[in-house]
């Protein structure tokens, strides 16, 4: 039982180490390769253009069902002209950059696991290797930075469209003041708040994408059995994994904002 | 699909992401990039009691700021508030005076400022000392309760 | 280190485990020779050619390719399953060696990748994708990718399996043709004895973590030893 513990934890820190270097060889390896910027076009329509609908969507509805939920619980405090500041708050300071990094992770984090998950059974790694190819720098390098480009932006976006979901539910159909509703927004909200907000999901960005790259890249060692099967296991894990990973860095980084 | 539909996508994305970003930081966020110059008041308070940094400023119930930073001087054991006035239009005299004040019963603390209109304009790093502080509704109903009230000094 | 060695590799070493799979292997491949390793399935050929292609870490002992160590400029690798991208189209394919590690221009690369589709006649194929052409044709695209580079030596990882005796004899020629328009040596895993037998100048026996045997075909045949018998007339051995 101990011993089993101990084992545990000595295999956590050393993937944790694995990890690590493999951030730092993803962002060495950028730069010595051509076409760049080919390459994070293409990234970015994988990461960001493609996760658009589902962002919008669910930032809609999440505003929508805030502005119910939330005018609620201030009608007992008859204070529904916090509305606005609520939802707002509540959508850029967390849920933004939460959802929309999950949702991201759903969407593109596993697709971009299972694509290089394949590309090591399939040898294409070991190919580009031969080649004198660097593959991390080939097909994770331009995907992280793709990543820090994306999820900024579209949490941005599910900020607004929240916001306006919250407008919808709160003031068109339950009739909050709709001047108190905006100007208790545009009151409350700091810049500092939507920098915060940003800051989240560059983080988010970064992380995920290399744990969710990370899961593919090994997959040959990480599953328990490799191929097809493990494929999936390393994906299923990279899902996991990257959702723990939000909400742990979400907590340690509002304990940082909030303290500053 | 080919590589110049793709680069079209990926240009719009960006560009309209970054709209995204600016509208959140300019108009929700209310950052004022191109607010042009702002003057910062010192203001010393016996009190400040729950006002916190990015409470507003306002003269006659128009919010004209907001609260920069909140400190202690150690040695006369006041609280100095840096206030930032989004304008510097506003003519600020020796006289002027800086209030604390409840927006309703349990509201949020913001600062009542009445620039003055003494004539002698108030020096760049002068504070401002006639201040009324944050007002203490819990000593406010013990006075109450043990019969002070009426006698006190405001 | 003379110098119509083009690869030498010293005291190779490398074990999983408990289980020792390369023990203290030398080799030399001449110039513009090819060399054919044989032995049973699982008997550690395909480790012997990754850890000279630098895929696999040996334990031990160092790989010399043009005399020089660690990098390998003019060695490409074929893969048994090709390897190919499956997003990319033929042409991306071939020309993928090219763009990712020289600085030529846009028209260069075409020409050269041209002139490779030519020479291998796949014409018929350039903008399909790998999922689209047969067999025989996949590891003619991972040949012209092997080539594009001008490589002086080609390790193949068993290029035939899976093939029919057919395709598989079309492989094998299409090698020993290609091996002589083009001039790169070849280094070969295969299972295909005897027919590998025809295009192979050496042969390298790989037993038991060793090279048990080195030499022509006609050697191995005048003077085979005796565990290799049954790997030259499986059929012979298993009716007595």
């Amino acid at each position: 039982m101990i011993y089993k513990l101990g084992n545990n934890g000595i295999k956590l820190i050393s993937e944790l180490g694995e990890l690590t270097l493999f951030a730092l060889s993803s962002i060495k390896s950028f730069l010595p390769q051509n076409h760049r910027l080919e390459k994070i076009v293409r990234a970015i329509y994988e990461i960001g253009v493609r996760c658009v609908p589902i962002t919008l969507i669910v930032g809609l509805f999440t505003g929508l069902v805030l502005g119910l939920q939330l005018f609620y619980v201030l009608t007992k405090f008859s204070s529904e002209s916090l509305l606005g500041q609520a939802v707002a708050l509540s959508i850029i300071l967390e849920i933004g950059p939460v959802f929309t990094a999950i949702m991201i992770v759903g969407q593109a984090g596993s697709a971009l696991s299972a694509e290089i998950g394949i590309q090591r059974n399939a040898e294409q790694i070991d190919a580009l290797s031969t080649m004198k190819i660097n593959p991390i720098g080939f097909l994770v390098s331009p995907r992280v930075l793709a990543a820090l480009i994306c999820f900024p932006i579209l949490t941005a976006a599910f900020n607004i469209i929240g916001i306006w979901g919250g407008y919808l539910s709160g003031v068109a159909m339950l009739g909050v003041d709709s001047g108190a509703y905006w100007t208790r927004i545009f009151e409350s909200v700091s810049g500092q708040n939507v920098a915060d907000s940003m800051l989240k999901a560059f983080v988010f960005g970064f992380l995920t994408t290399l744990v969710c790259a990370f899961q593919g890249y090994y997959t040959h060692i990480k599953a328990s059995v490799p191929g097809s099967r493990g494929v999936s296991e390393t994906t299923t894990r990279a899902v996991v994994i990257s959702s723990i990973v939000i909400l742990a860095a979400d907590f340690v980084l509002t304990s940082f904002l909030l303290v500053r | 699909m080919n590589s110049k539909k793709i680069e079209f996508t990926v240009g719009l994305f960006v560009l309209a992401g970054l709209l995204c970003i600016l509208y959140l930081a300019v108009s929700i966020g209310g950052s004022r990039f191109f607010g042009g110059d702002a003057r910062v008041i010192e203001a010393r308070f016996s009190n400040i009691g729950g006002l916190n940094p990015g409470s507003n400023v306002m003269i006659a119930g128009v919010k004209i700021g907001s609260v920069q930073s909140i400190s202690l001087d150690e040695q006369s054991l006041v609280a100095v508030v840096q206030m930032k006035l989004d304008s510097t239009n506003i003519e600020v005299y020796d006289d002027a005076i800086a209030s604390i004040r409840t927006n309703g019963l349990i509201g949020d603390k913001y600062i009542a400022f009445d620039p003055g209109a003494s004539g002698i304009e108030l020096e760049e790093d002068e504070p401002i000392v006639d201040t009324e502080s944050a007002l203490d509704i819990e000593s406010l109903i013990s006075r109450f309760a043990f019969g002070d009230i009426g006698g006190g000094e405001e | 280190m003379s110098i119509n060695k083009i690869l030498q590799v010293r005291g190779m070493s490398k074990r999983f485990g408990d289980l020792v799979v390369l023990d203290n292997i030398d080799i030399d491949i001449p110039i513009g020779s090819h060399t054919t390793v044989i032995g049973k399935s699982g008997i550690g050929k395909s480790v012997l050619l990754k850890c000279m292609a630098g895929l696999l870490e040996p334990d031990a002992g160092i790989v010399e390719i043009d005399g020089k160590k660690g990098s390998f400029p003019h060695c490409s690798y074929m893969f048994q399953q090709n390897a190919l991208f499956d997003s990319f189209n033929v042409f991306e394919n071939i020309a993928l060696p090219l763009r990712e590690t020289q600085t030529l221009k846009r028209e260069e690369i075409r020409e050269k990748v041209e002139q490779i589709i030519e020479k291998l006649d796949l014409n018929s194929a350039t903008y399909k994708y790998p999922a689209e052409i047969s067999g025989g044709m996949k590891k003619r695209v991972a040949l012209a990718r092997a080539l594009i580079t001008n490589p002086e030596i080609i390790l193949f990882d068993e290029p035939t399996t899976g093939l029919d005796p057919l395709r598989k004899y079309g492989v094998f020629d299409m090698i020993s043709t290609y091996r002589k328009k083009f001039g790169f040596t070849v280094l070969m895993v295969s299972h295909d004895v005897p027919e590998v037998f025809e295009i192979t100048d050496q042969i390298a026996w790989l037993e038991g973590g060793k090279i048990a045997f080195w030499g022509t075909p006609d050697e191995l045949y005048a003077d085979t030893p005796a565990p290799l018998k049954p790997f030259l007339n499986p059929k012979l051995e298993t009716s007595l």
